[in-house]
């Protein structure tokens, strides 16, 4: 209750990337879920300038600035195009069980809020509260890659891993070292460029960027 | 002893609900028929169909039960009670104290639960339907409802109404997460409880996707009028409760009369803006499949608990 208003901010921010996470949980549409990954990068954008500011970390600005331009605006504009390229932008996934995924994505979350609260109790950070949902957006992308079968949604769930580890890191920590950030962030980048490969040997090799077809190993008729 | 000036404060606003409500409907349908291009007859048209309903005759179906002819009393009786619980134009109020968030949420299920009977008791297909239909949605709304006041009622240390909204109002300005999710959850089950567009459309007769209207269809005269009004009701002490609840700033606190004028009008002025809000919802959103809708108030419930949630981790 007593919070400063910058840390309350950064509440209703972790607020924000954890609805974001469900939502990427739930939605069906592909071009959606590029929309809601946008945001959720900016969202993290937002929270991370906000902890920067008030901490006087200030290569958190530059970390701020990275999320921006790639996973606000440089990877989402990758998958658009890729997405364009194959043809499948208004594709839409059967989903089975929304209710259901919800629900576990619920209780991971419970999970989640269990497992830190005792870092939570050490930690003098302003921070310390959203390690939680930090962990929590973990889990839900995770969950995402094992309930999705497309090609697609898998890597966006792989991302929110990202987004929700780099969240992890400037609730946690303030922020890894500059050095690693850049790395990871360049990584990512590569791995963008080597999923639109992965993307068109699929979908060239088995007509569809459904996993499922992969489990195939024969032919049938 | 009760207080007498707080008992004038109630009949007040029992009035003030009585009288309003036909007219909150009609300044939704008004804004509604403007939104869509279509000529409107006035926000006053709902009191001249009440007016025209009472003077009708009641036709009765040949084989219906006490519970058919007693249902419209119980319906109307209970909403006027709620009416009288929560905090409408002041927050002193007597009644108040008899019920609290849960014991509300249990008077809204009596209402649908003798609903639900009358929709089944005349034996006709379409009431049957109605009937289950409502039974599912409410099963699914109800739980949703009560994680939405659970985590307004975790801010003030309370599940009574009044306390819950002078905490609202009168405590200091903190951004809560947790306030926007439960809002989110609330206006979803504001349009399924009160019938409108994502879940039923209030519009229809007579089509197979109704399902309020399914259940009234027997209804005459009268029971009808009486049925309608407590609908007209419904949707205003739904549209006031996620005014008093989230947007207190305004409501009386004592029972001095100016105050509760300005209450009254502050509330008016919220009700206002509130119909607009709820056409745009309205206008923008299609009628969602029946069978979709356990994702949307699946969607509602989650918003709540997720509400619940940031209140224990974030705040």
């Amino acid at each position: 209750m007593t919070l400063p208003i910058a840390a309350q901010i950064n509440s209703v921010m972790a607020a924000l990337i954890l609805l974001t996470a469900f939502g990427l949980l739930i939605q069906r549409r592909i071009l959606g879920l590029l929309h809601i990954f946008a945001w959720q990068g900016f969202f993290l954008c937002v929270s991370t300038a906000i902890v920067g500011y008030v901490t006087g970390v200030h290569h958190l600005f530059i970390s701020s600035l990275l999320t921006l331009t790639f996973k606000v605006i440089l990877l989402p504009y990758i998958l658009y195009t890729l997405m364009r390229k194959l043809e499948i932008r208004r594709e839409i996934e059967s989903l089975v069980n929304i209710p259901g995924t919800m629900l576990i994505g619920i209780a991971l979350v419970i999970f989640s809020y269990h497992l830190t609260s005792p870092i939570t109790q050490l930690s003098t950070l302003v921070t310390r509260s959203t390690l939680a949902v930090a962990l929590a957006t973990v889990m839900l992308g995770l969950l995402m890659m094992v309930t999705r079968s497309h090609a697609v949604t898998q890597i966006i769930g792989f991302l929110a891993m990202e987004n929700g580890l780099f969240f992890a890191a400037t609730s946690a920590t303030y922020g890894m070292p500059m050095v690693v950030e850049l790395g990871v962030a360049l990584d990512l980048l590569i791995a963008a460029f080597i999923f639109g490969i992965f993307f068109f040997h699929i979908s060239t090799t088995f007509d569809t960027l459904d996993v499922a077809q992969m489990a195939k190993l024969k032919e049938e008729d | 002893m009760i207080d007498f000036s707080s008992f004038i404060t109630e009949v007040i606003q029992l009035l003030f609900l009585l009288l309003a409500a036909p007219a909150f409907a009609g300044w939704v349908k008004t804004v509604k028929c403007r939104m869509q291009g279509r000529t409107y007859a006035g926000i006053l048209q709902p009191y001249r169909d009440l007016a025209k309903l009472f003077a009708k005759e009641v036709i009765l179906a040949e084989n219906a039960s006490w519970i058919f002819r007693f249902t419209p009393y119980i319906v109307f009786g209970v909403t006027v009670l709620i009416g009288g619980i929560i905090p409408l134009i002041s927050i002193d109020l007597p009644l108040a104290d008899t019920a609290d968030v849960i014991a509300l949420v249990m008077l809204f299920a009596i209402i649908r639960f003798f609903t639900a009977l009358a929709g089944m008791d005349i034996g006709t297909a379409f009431g049957g339907m109605g009937s289950s239909r409502e039974m599912t949605i409410a099963s699914l709304a109800e739980p949703a409802m009560l994680m939405a006041v659970f985590t307004v009622s975790l801010g003030a240390n309370s599940t009574s109404l009044t306390h819950v909204v002078q905490v609202m109002a009168h405590g200091q300005f903190v951004l809560r997460p947790s306030l926007a999710f439960a809002l989110l959850a609330f206006i979803m089950v504001h349009l399924t409880e009160t019938g409108r567009v994502p879940v039923d459309n209030p519009a229809t007769h007579l089509e197979l996707t109704m399902i309020h209207e399914a259940m009234i269809l027997e209804y005459s005269g009268r029971h009808l009028a009486l049925i309608e009004w407590a609908g007209m009701m419904k949707l205003f002490i739904y549209s006031s409760l996620g005014i008093a609840i989230f947007c207190p700033w305004g409501i009386a606190a004592t029972d001095d009369p100016a105050a509760m004028l300005a209450g009254g009008v502050y509330l008016l002025c919220k009700l206002a803006v509130g119909g607009v809000i709820l056409v745009l919802i309205e206008t923008g959103l299609a009628k969602v499949r029946l069978f979709r809708l356990t994702e949307y108030l699946g969607g509602a419930f989650l918003l709540a608990t997720l509400g619940m949630l940031s209140f224990f981790i974030l705040e």
